[in-house]
């Protein structure tokens, strides 16, 4: 590394500009414009909502999910009674799809990315902008990581996020490499008391802008396919530099914010493994969240063909919703439905994390919005309807909760549609074909 | 014999490549004009990233760590995918990061004396020449191509604001060595192309791009100075200087790079990364064994196809092989442990007997692992392996609304093995179509489990191995495989994604002719991969870029 024995000061800081480019700097939320508890802004503004996505794998089984009443005081199914301490808090939507329009089912791949990118594609190698990159240029945020994007199957190729059509986001598979990657080198405890910006990284933030500026002339002689993988690689490059940016500056005071710790992680595809990296990784990224640095995650829990397993059990998740006989007795596929309640459990361990992180009268949680999906209503038979999906948190009461929303035949994207308008993100509509959606839902709209 | 460039950059530095390289302007005869150009790029892999630092800077360079990556397999390759990628934040920002730390080694006072050119007159200030000899000498390893006198300046600017910054020329020389580290020259394989005037309409890659897509492809690495110096002198876009480099590279050891490669990507050795075959049910395979396994496979590739020079398709039913003890343990064959020079070495060549079931690629734990279940093995998986990863071939999804609830279903007296269970899948007429063209061929390799362990009884029942292939009937995998080397397919397969290897994209109308014509003289001749890569890289379309395939992209 460069060597840390350098003396800075403000005029080094001013040469350092590279080039003649001028190092622009995020704005900061400077300690002046905040409250006395760090909850709000001084003006009474809130603090901002924060958007995050969480795939699990195979849906649940039909029928056993779905709350009988519609709206309010639903009652939660056993299936998914693992939701009740946040219930409150949630919104259940049933009866959502995934239209193909004729397209070959790319099993365990089109529902998803029809719920994330509102687009289904004849092929499973093209993949377009996910819905979060859309809320984050709304957001436009100022904080360290634009976004983080983690999978708890060890699988880097899980996850279901991409800015453009250029390939989805890798994951983080390991939360050690996490917890280094925002507690390491770099990271500003926003409650300290000195701050002392480091000028290497205002050199590396200045090579930084001076490797940006190469983009007009590399742009110039591109084909107008390959303009759109080189414009997200300087978009990806200028995401580094304002974290770099980020880190020159003395962050406003959180009070919620605290390092987190870790244990041990033992990465693999056993129920348990999963379960264990899941919690590693929503300590993490609640924490983050919490002390400024990201407001945009992303959890899956395994990959399209899911790989969780139950302890000796040969067959994997995904081929067991295949091959696990239909119980005449119980009418439904056993060892399944306990691998899908699971999977509701550890969706409660990520939101109660969240709401655990107490921020003047509300949490984390409250101020968020947590958008829970899957690749399949019914996965034994590839279903493409009755897609269980689930929000949760009020996004800075933006949105209302407590909710069953039925929603028989409607397009899936009208859940992310309705949290992109819940977060600011102007536009009539969002999809394409029959998954293009117009109108959220607007009982859940606050 | 490892070629190493750092070694070459030494020399250059004070011999002849330095002088033609850092005189050498961006548009010199081998380099047309600036208005002509039009780019395309593909993502460095992981392992070519590394093979670069390691070429340019010298093994002694480490490097900690790979930045998170996905890819996307498209028409078989994940090289092919590669040029529909771009880089993430997360991966630019581990780039930075892997930059600085490479740069810190590069810079380091022991290393000062072989990496860097010259001295600068006070080690405290910018000395401009040096860093500018710097750049322009590690620039073109880097980029592949010379620096521009513009870029020589703008890296040389992040030089001065550095050591203004911090103080120390070895500090600014740091931050333009991580600048060009983290820039998309280095980071992508740009290929240039200009219009080509022996064929209106399309366009060829100028002599730079000729010298990275041949080394890529034959070395898995950045262009040597040698390489180089033909890009330099022009002498890659005619005949024979291309010839030339082909030959050297070709016979050179450093093949054998090129060729784990791209065997690696062919076979899918992506599937290692998520492998997870349980312990519990399979105690032999261990980490070890899957790295051994790993190892097996591509050791066994290259000393068949590059040390005997012999047939790709004998590969399919050859005897030879390389164990370790714990894989031997694995296949249950006993082998003898060397001693050498106090230690034990881990490989030994082994050849099975005569009458052994285990024979060929597809008897090794790494076909057999990666294409099973964590807890069971899989026909379809392994047949559906062999149809697209060998012979090309492509199975579409299954279709909705089956129960496949039978294959599974265990506790059925009357279905103890899975050929009895997926009967039900080929006798269901909406499966037929699909299941009868891969299950015959994984029910051959059901003598192995998961982990490849051999096995004659699944729930107490005996393995029925049998099927027929292309109208012949066999009785076990020994069989199947020699009838699967006679299959036309598998060498036309392997033609094929060895050319889109290269190119790292789908072949046009041209090269598709090419490419027959080509495998109709290699059945005949022998599918040897010297022949093999000599042919293509010595085809001209490999370098030509078409309207076609642009737009294709």
């Amino acid at each position: 590394m460069i060597s840390k024995n350098r003396k800075f000061n403000r005029r080094s800081l001013l040469r350092g500009a590279i080039h003649g480019s001028a190092v622009v700097m995020g704005l900061p939320i400077l300690q002046s414009f905040l409250n006395d508890n760090g909850t709000a802004f001084a003006d009474g503004t809130e603090l901002p909502p924060c958007f995050g996505s969480w795939f699990f794998g195979l849906g649940l089984t039909p029928g056993r999910w779905e709350p009988e009443v519609i709206g309010s005081n639903y009652e939660l199914p056993e299936h998914i009674a693992a939701l009740q301490p946040i219930r409150e808090k949630l919104n259940i939507f049933s009866g959502l799809q995934v239209f193909l329009d004729g397209k070959v089912n790319q099993n365990h791949i089109s529902g998803a990315q029809g719920q994330m990118t509102g687009i289904v594609t004849k092929s499973a190698a093209d993949y377009d902008e996910s819905f979060d990159a859309i809320i984050d240029k709304q957001f436009g945020a100022n904080v360290r990581f634009r976004t983080l994007e983690v999978a708890c199957d060890g699988n880097a190729s899980s996850g279901w996020t991409a800015r453009g059509k250029n390939g989805k986001t890798p994951c983080q598979i390991s939360p050690l490499e996490l917890y280094r990657r925002i507690y390491g080198e770099g990271f500003i405890d926003p409650n300290q008391a000195e701050f002392t910006p480091d000028p290497e990284v205002m050199v590396r933030h200045s090579v930084l802008s001076a490797v940006t500026e190469q983009r007009q002339k590399l742009m110039t002689t591109v084909s107008s396919d390959d303009r759109s993988r080189l414009d997200e690689y300087f978009t990806s490059l200028r995401d580094v530099e304002q974290k770099l940016a980020f880190e020159l500056e003395r962050p406003a005071p959180l009070p919620a914010c605290s390092i987190p710790l870790i244990g041990d992680e033992e990465i693999g595809t056993m129920v348990a493994q999963v379960q264990n990296t899941h919690k590693q990784f929503v300590t993490l990224l609640s924490h983050a969240l919490a002390c400024g640095q990201t407001r945009i995650f992303h959890v899956t829990l395994g990959n399209a063909f899911s790989t969780l397993r139950l302890p000796g059990e040969p067959s994997a998740y995904h081929a067991l919703t295949h091959e696990e006989p239909i119980d005449p007795e119980l009418g439904y596929q056993p060892k399944c439905k306990i691998i899908g309640e699971q999977c509701m459990g550890f969706f409660v361990e990520l939101l109660q994390a969240m709401d655990s992180i107490q921020e003047g009268e509300g949490t984390l949680l409250d101020r968020s919005v947590v958008y829970a999906f899957t690749d399949h209503g019914e996965a034994r038979l590839h279903s493409m309807k009755s897609l269980p999906v689930f929000t949760a948190g009020s996004a800075g009461g933006r949105l209302n909760t407590g909710l069953h929303v039925s929603a028989e035949g409607d397009a899936a994207t009208r859940v992310g549609f309705t949290i992109q308008k819940a977060l600011g993100v102007v536009s009539n509509r969002w999809g394409t074909e029959s998954n293009e959606v117009t109108t959220p839902f607007s009982e859940v709209l606050a | 014999m490892n070629f190493r460039i750092a070694k070459e950059i030494k020399l250059s530095l004070t011999a002849s490549l330095a002088l033609v390289v850092s005189a050498l302007p961006f548009n010199s005869a081998a380099q047309s004009s600036i208005d002509e150009d039009q780019i395309t790029f593909v993502k460095l892999t992981a392992e070519q990233y590394r093979n670069s630092i390691r070429d340019i800077f010298g093994e002694s360079i480490q490097i900690s760590g790979d930045a998170a990556s996905s890819g996307v397999r498209v028409a078989g390759l994940m090289s092919v995918g590669g040029r529909r990628l771009t880089l993430s934040t997360s991966e630019v920002e581990s780039y930075e990061v892997l930059a600085l730390d490479i740069a810190s080694q590069v810079l380091s006072p022991s290393r000062r004396k072989t990496l860097i050119p010259c001295r600068p007159q006070d080690e405290n200030a910018i000395d401009n020449a040096c860093a500018s000899e710097f750049i322009s000498t590690v620039g073109l390893h880097l980029f592949r191509r010379p620096l521009s006198e513009d870029e020589i300046e703008n890296y040389n600017a992040m030089a001065r604001a550095a050591t203004d910054s911090l103080g120390g020329f070895y500090v600014g020389l740091q931050a333009a060595l991580v600048g060009m580290m983290v820039s998309p020259d280095f980071l992508f394989r740009i290929e240039r192309s200009v219009s080509n005037p022996e064929a209106p309409g399309t366009r060829r890659l100028d002599a730079w791009s000729r010298a990275s897509r041949l080394s890529f492809f034959l070395w898995d690495t950045t262009p040597n100075p040698a390489l180089l110096e033909a890009a330099q002198s022009g002498d890659l876009l005619f005949e024979d200087g291309l010839n030339q480099q082909v030959e050297n590279m070709i016979a050179s050891p450093r093949i054998e790079d090129g060729l784990r490669a791209f065997f690696a990507d062919m076979l899918a050795f992506d599937r290692f990364d998520t492998l997870d075959i349980d312990t519990t049910l399979y105690p032999k395979f261990t980490k070890n064994v899957e790295d051994d396994a790993r190892e097996q496979t591509l050791r066994t590739i290259s000393d068949h196809l590059l040390n005997q020079e012999a047939d790709y398709r004998d590969l399919f039913d050859s005897r030879k092989t390389f164990l370790t003890p714990a894989l031997a343990a694995l296949y249950g064959v006993p082998i003898p442990i060397r001693q050498e020079m106090g230690g034990r070495v881990p490989w030994v060549p082994y050849e099975y007997q005569e009458d052994h079931i285990r024979i060929g690629l597809l008897g090794q734990a790494t076909f057999l692992s990666l294409f099973s279940h964590p807890g069971a093995s899989s026909p379809t998986l392994r047949g559906k392996a062999v149809r697209e990863h060998l012979l090309c071939q492509t199975i579409p999804p299954p279709p909705g609304d089956v129960d496949f609830s039978l294959v599974r279903d265990n506790d059925n007296p009357e279905f103890r093995t899975v050929r009895d269970r997926l009967t039900e899948h080929r006798d269901n007429p909406t499966c037929a179509g699909c299941h009868m063209l891969m299950d015959p061929i994984g029910l051959a390799l059901e003598v192995f489990d998961a982990s490849g362990v051999y096995r004659t009884l699944e729930n107490g029942a005996p393995i029925d191995t049998s099927g027929e292939w292309l109208g012949q009937e066999y009785n076990d995998v020994r069989e199947l495989a020699i009838m699967l080397k006679e299959d036309p397919t598998l060498t036309s397969c392997l033609v094929q994604r060895a050319y889109n290897y290269g190119t790292a994209r789908e072949p046009t109308r041209a090269e598709v002719q090419w490419l027959n014509t080509t495998h109709s003289q290699l059945r005949n001749e022998g599918v040897y991969w010297r022949e093999l890569m000599q042919r293509i890289s010595r085809n001209p379309d490999f370098y030509t870029v078409s309207v076609e395939a642009s737009e294709g992209n």
